[in-house]
């Protein structure tokens, strides 16, 4: 009896599964990576950019979180065997399960955050770039003219050329506001130690540096947490991470994931799928910005700056470097 | 000076968390039963703690609640091995998904869905005294406590006795599975209390990247300690201390070698020492059974 009213309910609910994919929507899945879908970093943001496009482009949407990088395939295959249209990889972690998944199944169509594989994009994928160079200048300008000691700190997570945009375009920024000023500049080596990313920000600190930025993912907690406990300025990343410490954080070098996605999928309801190529996304289109926060924590008129500033950003005035190679060339034009 | 402090300070911030773990791998290893789950307990510590703190505005009772969540996973794995004699590493993995996945599921189920805790305010953090917060003496307290209860009283020897001859504390008329019982129980407690240092003092939040790993580093550090708990609590301030070897080298700027080289820099030693000079480590001979 038990038994025959279990499975009724599973039919029931079956049936009803069959009734809303008949309608057939846009169905779009992610898979988040080892922050989760709720790490108030760009995960989430993705997260909300996929909500948004339910609600205004009325597709349907769903996630995978993975706990660790061997997740990946799995959360892949699950959303491909659940019929998605589009599968989003978030984070450049996962380009070599997104690359392996999509020559698997070439009919897939699949976009990647964070990653370009330049000439070698498979025709069902799309690669999603942040110029995060761009709010990462504009951070880098407000900490060079906050700052008191005349020294900032940079900490990045990895050595990898994502993270040297986020370097050199603030380490740029700072230049470009201060010449004089002090960059102090380590790599943690992880994305996930907190107690590394405080000791490293507590040594910066000791140095005399007074605003410190990260582009550490969760090392950034103890980052922001050394600021907050000696009461320095930080300098948040991908987020609004100003909530974090009220008092402390400045600034944060937004990257909008959302706004990326959002325009991803309105196009892909439009019919256009730009597979095998990697779209840029810039200051120009709203994807990097700095936090509506700055408003609480910085003077009006270093304000007024940083809009001109990023009026000559978006208009291509400043070119704003993103490699080692690029700053050594943009830091002669400073002299 | 300046240098000295901060190796110093950031080798106590470093250790504590392992010091507490590995110390509670310690109890219940020495009872014979393997715990393999500390991440998972430190994970659900982390959070529990995390979340009383906010909720009652108090750093103590938040620690206390940090251990009781450890604690609440412990006595699953102490059901599961003691009780039905299930494989110890099986429960302990099992423990270490269930640790992290419930830890966030209550995260969400407490803080509208995020699977990160919001930031304690100063003040609500556990207080400081001499420059280091107070769970890094509470660590070197334990380590003494634990130190005399296993060398030094009937209840550590009895202990000890069940996690190397199980049949004759038996027949000696013990209980062998409360001894047991007494060493996973308090092992999971102190887990949480090494994952609460790290989400109430370390940091002021909760997320479920914040213990990646620190559970595993304690099991190494207790084998390093020859199942101890002063030289196990050393080789957590051994660790602690490579730690901010790499991170105060990676900070010069007269030293140049690249971050990736430097951050295997802990593990390396690690094996150094162990490997030249550490000798031959026994565990308690029934260990597992």
């Amino acid at each position: 009896m038990k038994l025959q009213s279990v499975i009724f309910c599973l039919a029931m609910l079956l049936s009803s599964t069959f009734a809303i994919s008949a309608e057939k929507p846009l169905r779009i899945g992610m898979v988040t990576d080892v922050g989760g879908v709720n790490d108030q970093s760009f995960n989430q943001s993705a997260w909300e950019g996929l909500q948004k496009a339910k609600k205004e482009l009325a597709v349907k949407a769903s996630y995978q979180e993975s706990k660790q990088d061997a997740d990946y395939p799995a959360n892949l295959e699950t959303l491909y065997d659940a019929g998605n249209d589009l599968i989003w990889g978030i984070g450049f972690k996962m380009a070599d399960a997104i690359l392996k998944a999509a020559k698997q199944n070439p009919k897939q169509k699949y976009a990647i955050i964070d990653y370009s594989f330049g000439d070698k994009t498979p025709p069902n994928v799309v690669g999603v770039m942040f110029k995060a160079e761009e709010g990462a200048f504009l951070a880098g300008y407000i900490a060079a003219k906050m700052s008191k000691t005349g020294s900032v700190g940079f900490i990045g997570g990895m050595s990898v050329p994502i993270i040297h945009a986020f370097q050199y375009g603030f380490k740029a920024g700072a230049k470009f506001a201060n010449p004089k000023i002090n960059v102090l500049e380590q790599y943690s080596e992880s994305f996930t130690d907190a107690a590394k990313g405080k000791a490293i920000a507590n040594q910066m600190i000791s140095k005399n540096a007074d605003v410190v930025f990260h582009a550490a993912g969760a090392v950034g907690d103890g980052v922001i947490e050394a600021a907050k406990e000696k009461n320095k300025m930080a300098v948040g990343v991908d987020r609004d991470q100003n909530y974090l410490a009220p008092k402390n954080v400045i600034t944060s070098s937004m990257k909008r994931v959302d706004s990326a996605i959002f325009e991803v999928t309105s196009q892909l309801k439009k019919g256009v799928f730009l597979g095998g190529t990697t779209q840029n996304f810039g200051l120009k289109d709203g994807a990097v910005d700095i936090a509506p926060t700055t408003s609480k924590m910085v003077p009006t008129s270093l304000l007024t700056e940083v809009t001109a500033l990023k009026k000559k950003i978006a208009d291509g005035k400043i070119k704003v470097p993103s490699s080692e190679a690029g700053y050594t060339a943009f830091a002669k034009t400073l002299k | 000076m300046k240098d000295l402090i901060f190796l110093f300070s950031t080798t106590l911030m470093y250790a504590t968390p392992l010091i507490f773990t590995a110390l509670g791998g310690v109890l219940s290893e020495k009872t014979g039963v393997i715990n393999i789950g500390l991440e998972g307990m430190m994970t659900m510590g982390a959070f529990t703690a995390s979340l009383v703190a906010l909720k009652f505005n108090n750093p103590w009772l938040g620690l206390l609640a940090g251990g009781l969540g450890g604690f609440s996973l412990a006595l699953l794995h102490a059901l599961a091995c003691i009780k039905y004699k299930a494989n110890q590493v099986v429960s302990g993995m099992a423990i270490n998904f269930l640790g992290s996945g419930f830890a966030i599921f209550l995260c969400r189920l407490f803080f509208d869905g995020t699977s990160m805790t919001p930031p304690l305010d100063l003040e609500k953090k556990v207080p400081v005294f001499m420059g280091q917060y107070s769970t890094v003496y509470v660590a070197f307290i334990a380590t003494a406590f634990i130190w005399f209860i296993l060398s030094r009283t009937v209840l550590g020897l009895r202990m000890i006795s069940a996690g190397e001859h199980p049949k004759s504390t038996d027949s000696a008329g013990l209980n062998v599975s409360i001894y047991k019982s007494i060493g996973v129980l308090s092992s999971g407690f102190l887990a949480g209390l090494g994952g609460a240092s790290l989400s109430i003092a370390i940091v002021s939040n909760f997320r479920p990247t914040l213990i990646s790993g620190q559970g595993f580093i304690a099991i190494a550090a207790l084998i390093f300690g020859k199942w101890r708990p002063v030289q196990t609590a050393l080789a957590c301030l051994f660790f602690g201390f490579s730690q901010a070897l790499v991170i105060f080298i990676g900070g010069r700027e007269d030293i140049h070698i690249s971050s990736q080289l430097l951050s295997i820099l802990p593990y390396v030693l690690t094996i150094i020492v162990l490997v030249g000079f550490m000798g031959k480590t026994t565990a308690p001979s029934a260990l597992g059974e």
